[in-house]
This record gives C-alpha cells, sequence and structure tokens, in this order.
C-alpha cells in the first residue's frame, strides 16, 4: 500500500506535467445535443438555437467519455493510487466553472487537464482522506479557450465498519479496570495485597485478609483446571451461539475464574480437564479471557 | 424459648397461572384480602406489611387497595426467593416486640406473562451496583440464567458424589406425583416418570427441562400475628418456632463458585443450625419439610446441609422414596414449585400452614412441625412452624 508520502509525491510529478490533452470530443457542438440539453433542463431560453451557441454550462457534454481502464491521465494516475492506498471513498466537494465565451454550433472541442494540488491527509467527518483538485480547460479548434472548470474531490478511508457491540458487557470500576486492561494486553490478571500477598479473584477494594485497601497483581501463568462446567442450550442468550460451554476453572495460583471454554467439541469438556487461556475480542472493544484444551 | 411469640393466623392466594390477565397489584390486593378472610381479620387491623424487595408493589399501594389504614412497620427483605421465610421472620419479630400487631407478608407477581426470571437480561452485568460488578465476573460468558448458574454447582456435586442425571429426576418426579393429586397445582393430574425426565431436552447441563420449576402468575399471602391473638382467630395458628435468615462467608447471589467447596449451600446451613437452636428440635421432630425447589440439585443439597441426611447421601435418601408421601420425610406434598406453582417460596409457607391445619390437599398424618426454607443458591431464611400443642 502506498504511503502517504509517497502519494504526495506522485501528486507534485501530475502537477508538473502542466496540462495534458485530453481526446477531442467526438462530435462538433450540434443543435440536437442542445435541444436534448435545453428540454431536460427545463431552459425555455430561446436565445441558444436562435444564434446557435451552447449554453455554456453545457462545456464538459461535448467531450464527457465513459470510464477507460488504462487510462493514464494524471488525474486516473493520481485516483488509482488513491483507491490503492485505501482511499477508495470520493464525493465530489469543489465545482467551479468560468466561461470564456459561447460555443458555437459546428466546433469540435477539446479537453485539456491540469492535475493542480493533492492536500492531505485530513480528518473529515466521512473519514481521513485528501483533496485532489485539477482543471479542465476546453478550446476550440483554434486554441482558443472557451470556458475551464475547477473540479475537487475528497477521496477518503471509509471507516471500517464496526463490529456489532457484544451485548453481554461487564461494568468495570475502579477495583477492576486492571483485570480488563490486563486482558487486553493478553495478561490473565490476578489481584493481589500489596501489603500481605494474598491472591484474590473476583478483586476487590480492601483485603479481607489485613483490611489493606493497597492493591497490586500477579499476572497468572495461564494454565487452569476445569473444577466445574455448564453446557449452555437453551433459552438463547444475546451475542451467543448455542450449545456453549461456561466452566469455573482453577488455577495453580490458589484462584478460580470463571469463562468459556472453546476450540473443543462441549461433549468432550469434563471436570479435571487441563485448559489454558486465549483472549477472544468479542467487538471493537471488549476483550474476554477464554479458555483451550491443553496436554496435562 | 424461641424468643418469638408469633403464629401464622391466615393464608391467602389467587389461582396459579400462565397468564393471570390482571396486574400484579391486583393480585396483591387479592391475595392479601383472601388472608385477611381466612383469619378472619379486617384490613382496618393491619398494622404492619413484609414483602420482598423485588415484588413490584410498593406496601402503600398494596394497603390503598385493600383499605389498610395506618402503617407501623414495613419492611422490605432482598436477594430474591431467599426473601420468602424472612417476611415471616420479620413480621413475627415486628408482633414479638410490638413494633406491629398484624402484619401481612405478600408476594404478587406476573412471572409467566410478566418479566420472566428464566430469560437471560443482558443488563445484569453491566450496573455500577456491587452485584452488577458480581455479575460481571460471569454474564458476558453468557453465564446469565438461574438454571446455568445452579447447573454448576450441580455438575460439581454429580461429579463429587458419583450422583446422575436420573438421581435429579426423581426429585422432579416426586415433586409432579404431589402435584397431580393437589387441585391448586399446576400440574394437578399431570404426574411424569423417570423416562419422562430423562427424554427432556438439556437446558444447562446437566440439568434437563424437567430440573426447573415451572414460570407462574400469581400471589401468595400470609397473616402474622401473636400467638395469643391468632389463638382467638378463626383458624389454628401455626406457630412460628423458629425463623432465621443466613448469608455465608464468600456469598454471592447464585454464583458462590469461588467458595473451598461446591458441593454444598453454606448459607442454608447457617440458616438450618439457628432453626434447631431456636427450636430445641432435630431433624427427627420435622413431619414434614417444604424445600424451596426451583431446580432439582438443590433440594438434595439442602436435605443434607440441614441434617436429614449426612453429605453426600441425598441421592440415595431420594432414591429410597425418602422426600415421597409416605417416606421418611415427605418433602413439598403440595407438589412443590416444580409441581404447584413458582410463587417465590410463598406458595411452600402456606403449605407447611395448611398441613399443620390439617387441611392440606396431601395431608401427612400427625404434622406438628414443619420446617419451611427459601431462595437457595442466595442468601436465603427458613422457619419450624408448628402446630399450637407444641
Amino acid at each position: 500500500m502506498t504511503g502517504d508520502g509517497e502519494l504526495r509525491e506522485l501528486a507534485a510529478k501530475q502537477a508538473a506535467l502542466g496540462e495534458v490533452a485530453g481526446a477531442p470530443a467526438a462530435d462538433p457542438v450540434n443543435v440536437p445535443m442542445i435541444r436534448h440539453w435545453l428540454s431536460a433542463m427545463g431552459d425555455a431560453n430561446p436565445v441558444y438555437l436562435d444564434t446557435g451557441v451552447a449554453p455554456p454550462a453545457m462545456a464538459q457534454v461535448w467531450t464527457m467519455q465513459a470510464p477507460v481502464s488504462g487510462d493514464r491521465s494524471p488525474v486516473n494516475v493520481m485516483m488509482t493510487a488513491l483507491d490503492a492506498a485505501g482511499y477508495t471513498g470520493v464525493v465530489a466537494t469543489n465545482c467551479e466553472q468560468t466561461y470564456h465565451r459561447y460555443a458555437r454550433v459546428g466546433e469540435l472541442l477539446t479537453p485539456a487537464t491540469r492535475f493542480t494540488d493533492l492536500a492531505g491527509p485530513k480528518r473529515t467527518a466521512l473519514g481521513v482522506g485528501f483533496f485532489a483538485t485539477w482543471v479542465i480547460t476546453w478550446y476550440a479548434d483554434a486554441g482558443e479557450p472557451v470556458a475551464e472548470m475547477l473540479f475537487r474531490v475528497l477521496k477518503f478511508r471509509p471507516p471500517e465498519k464496526r463490529a456489532e457491540p457484544y451485548p453481554l458487557r461487564p461494568a468495570v470500576n475502579r477495583d477492576t479496570a486492571f483485570f480488563w486492561e490486563g486482558v487486553r494486553r493478553g495478561e490473565l490478571r490476578v489481584q493481589s495485597c500489596a501489603d500481605c500477598g494474598e491472591l484474590r479473584h473476583p478483586p476487590g477494594p480492601m483485603c479481607p485478609r489485613c483490611h489493606s485497601v493497597n492493591r497490586a497483581h500477579v499476572v497468572a501463568g495461564g494454565e487452569g483446571v476445569v473444577y466445574s462446567y455448564v453446557v449452555h442450550h437453551h433459552p438463547p442468550v444475546p451475542g451467543r451461539e448455542t450449545p456453549f460451554v461456561v466452566a469455573v476453572v482453577e488455577l495453580p495460583e490458589g484462584v478460580r475464574i470463571v469463562g468459556n471454554v472453546v476450540g473443543c467439541p462441549p461433549e468432550s469438556v469434563d471436570v479435571g480437564m487441563p485448559v489454558r487461556v486465549t483472549y477472544r475480542p468479542m467487538d471493537d472493544e471488549l476483550v474476554l479471557p477464554v479458555w483451550t484444551p491443553r496436554e496435562s | 424459648m424461641t424468643g418469638l411469640d408469633a403464629a401464622v393466623a391466615g393464608i391467602g392466594a389467587t389461582d396459579f397461572s400462565k397468564d393471570s390477565g390482571r396486574s400484579e397489584l391486583r393480585l396483591a390486593a387479592e391475595a392479601v384480602l383472601a388472608a385477611l378472610d381466612d383469619a378472619g381479620l379486617s384490613p382496618a387491623e393491619v398494622d404492619g406489611m413484609v414483602t420482598f424487595t423485588q415484588d413490584a408493589n410498593q406496601e402503600i399501594a398494596v394497603a390503598r387497595e385493600v383499605g389498610i389504614g395506618d402503617l407501623r412497620f414495613f419492611s422490605r427483605v432482598d436477594y430474591g426467593g431467599g426473601a420468602a421465610c424472612a417476611t415471616v421472620a420479620h413480621a413475627a419479630m415486628a408482633v414479638t416486640t410490638g413494633a406491629a400487631r398484624a402484619v401481612v407478608c405478600y408476594r404478587a407477581f406476573n412471572e409467566r406473562s410478566g418479566r420472566r426470571f428464566g430469560q437471560p437480561d443482558a443488563g445484569l452485568g453491566g450496573q455500577p451496583s456491587s452485584q452488577g460488578m458480581e455479575m460481571s465476573w460471569h454474564v458476558p460468558y453468557g453465564l446469565v440464567t438461574p438454571a446455568a448458574w445452579v447447573a454448576m454447582f450441580a455438575r460439581r456435586y454429580l461429579h463429587t458424589y458419583g450422583a446422575t442425571s436420573e438421581d435429579l429426576g426423581r426429585v422432579a418426579v416426586a415433586m409432579r406425583r404431589h402435584a397431580a393429586t393437589n387441585p391448586a397445582a399446576w400440574f394437578h393430574g399431570r404426574p411424569i416418570t423417570l423416562a419422562d425426565h430423562q427424554a427432556s431436552r438439556w437446558i444447562a447441563e446437566p440439568l434437563r427441562l424437567l430440573d426447573c420449576c415451572q414460570e407462574s402468575d400469581g400471589a401468595v399471602a400470609l397473616v402474622v400475628t401473636t400467638t395469643g391473638r391468632a389463638r382467638d382467630l378463626r383458624r389454628t395458628p401455626a406457630v412460628v418456632t423458629a425463623a432465621a435468615q443466613g448469608s455465608g462467608a464468600g456469598q454471592m447471589m447464585m454464583t458462590s463458585y469461588y467458595r473451598d467447596d461446591m458441593t454444598g449451600l453454606p448459607e442454608m446451613s447457617v440458616v438450618g443450625s439457628r432453626l434447631w437452636e431456636m427450636s430445641g428440635l432435630t431433624p427427627a421432630d420435622i413431619q414434614t419439610a417444604i424445600l424451596y425447589d426451583h431446580f432439582t440439585p438443590f433440594v438434595l443439597t439442602q436435605l443434607e446441609e440441614l441434617g436429614f441426611c449426612g453429605r453426600g447421601e441425598a441421592a440415595g435418601y431420594v432414591r429410597d422414596g425418602g422426600i415421597e408421601l409416605g417416606g421418611r420425610l415427605p418433602v413439598n406434598p403440595h407438589g412443590g414449585q416444580l409441581g404447584e406453582a413458582y410463587i417465590h417460596g410463598m406458595n411452600g409457607i402456606a403449605e407447611a400452614v395448611r398441613q399443620l391445619r390439617g387441611t392440606a390437599a396431601n395431608q401427612v398424618s400427625g404434622v406438628r412441625n414443619v420446617l419451611v426454607t427459601a431462595g437457595t443458591g442466595v442468601p436465603t431464611s427458613g422457619l419450624i412452624l408448628s402446630g399450637v400443642s407444641n
């Protein structure tokens, strides 16, 4: 994937190319297209057909082409690179047209494009992205500019689709936050009393043995043995597929903890089964410690 | 001997159904009025009320509906079904001390047609209360239903004592057999076999559907007053010989998995020892027991914790027909919550009163003392109710 710096370098190269001519219009400015356009826009002004000129806002109409694959125009090179870098979203943000004179019926217009600027990355409501700007000028047969258009798009990285929030959330407070922080780092933390060393799970604010409120924790080795378990079948539980196993796991450190046993069929779980902790992300925020079978 | 001077003087209930078609407040009012009528007391004579913290009907609302006037005592008991016997314990202390003269205990809910306790509540773990923090060690793993919470204990119990799913099934079969001959029971006329139990689907292994109590709409109310006053009322009093609440070390709501042992119910042991101590009775003095049976496994555990049999012996006790009508200790002659209705344990207290009055559908002969327990797996409570001659 291209980095942001490389994107800016590529943009500078495209800008340095200056104006690059495109393919001339397939057809000259003509009455049927003008009539059709006026009708579609609901523009009843007779001046265009009466005098044989095109409405200026039609500038783009004469040269617009279906997207061509392998188009190496500066704009297309830049757009392809942005897509490849993950900035796949696109939204037009600016379109400013300048009219030098009317295009007359019978004139063949030729566009030329200057890539002018790539700004970013910027944080936007749609996501992080780059603003890309270019200018198209339409020339008449004699090289006389008829109209020009500044066009700007935001190419953004669509926010990753957030996982559906897991509905069975723990309450976390200042007595238990250390445990959940540990889980996010892949540590199974067991509260220890900073004064008498007593280990305790579930944790609490005061050591029941010495009444100290100074708390620390140890990181458990991660091995345990199933002390008891259930296989839940019914009723359905939000966020869960049945059947699933929940066990009381006894740790060699001397405490018990409740968690799911995963990675094996429910019927293979038994009291006394050796297990090892692993960490399972439930959504974008919550990670739960769960248990898988291990060799004893 | 107990320090208590209290008796249950009246019992009342609504029908037990799956869809009451009326508000929980109306159910409460109907049951309270029925209990007062049973006792022969007028609403104006009630000056105390006790219910569960989980009950949706405030005491003052029930009082307004029924026409109860000044209240001098009101109290709420926490911890789900563990509150059942404690409502009577609080009422008994109130009338003994004179804080109130006549106290109504009640529980009313549409637990089947309204909020069903057996359905997962994803929000259980999300609250920053101490209970929410406690649940947060379990709910995120999908351990979120009462059946699953109990199943975790049951697995360890079965493993430790070599008991089986069939041993749990025998409890369900006995309760349904009792309910089959109780016209007030939802499962009246519908006994099950052990084969039915074994064929019923898994809910949370090792619990099957028929290990789980039913879900019910309904209400039960009890009137508690002093023994002396109860003697002057319409019905034979059921004397509160002992009443106790209990919670154990390392206690949690349904998930006390971090204690040394997972095969017992220490909180029920706290209740039991206090009941025996207060009453001066022993298990041999109990003719029938009402044991909280929201799920079959804890019936076994309670038999052990209360001293009706030794540790690990309950499966054998049940296999020998010990808990059936005619057995060593008929348990839940009304069919319990597995068979009659799930009114959070309050219908069991009413059954204990009927057994003492001699008016039960499945009357046990010679009943002098009935032991009643409340919710299991939670901080709980218990009663010994006795006939007046005791």
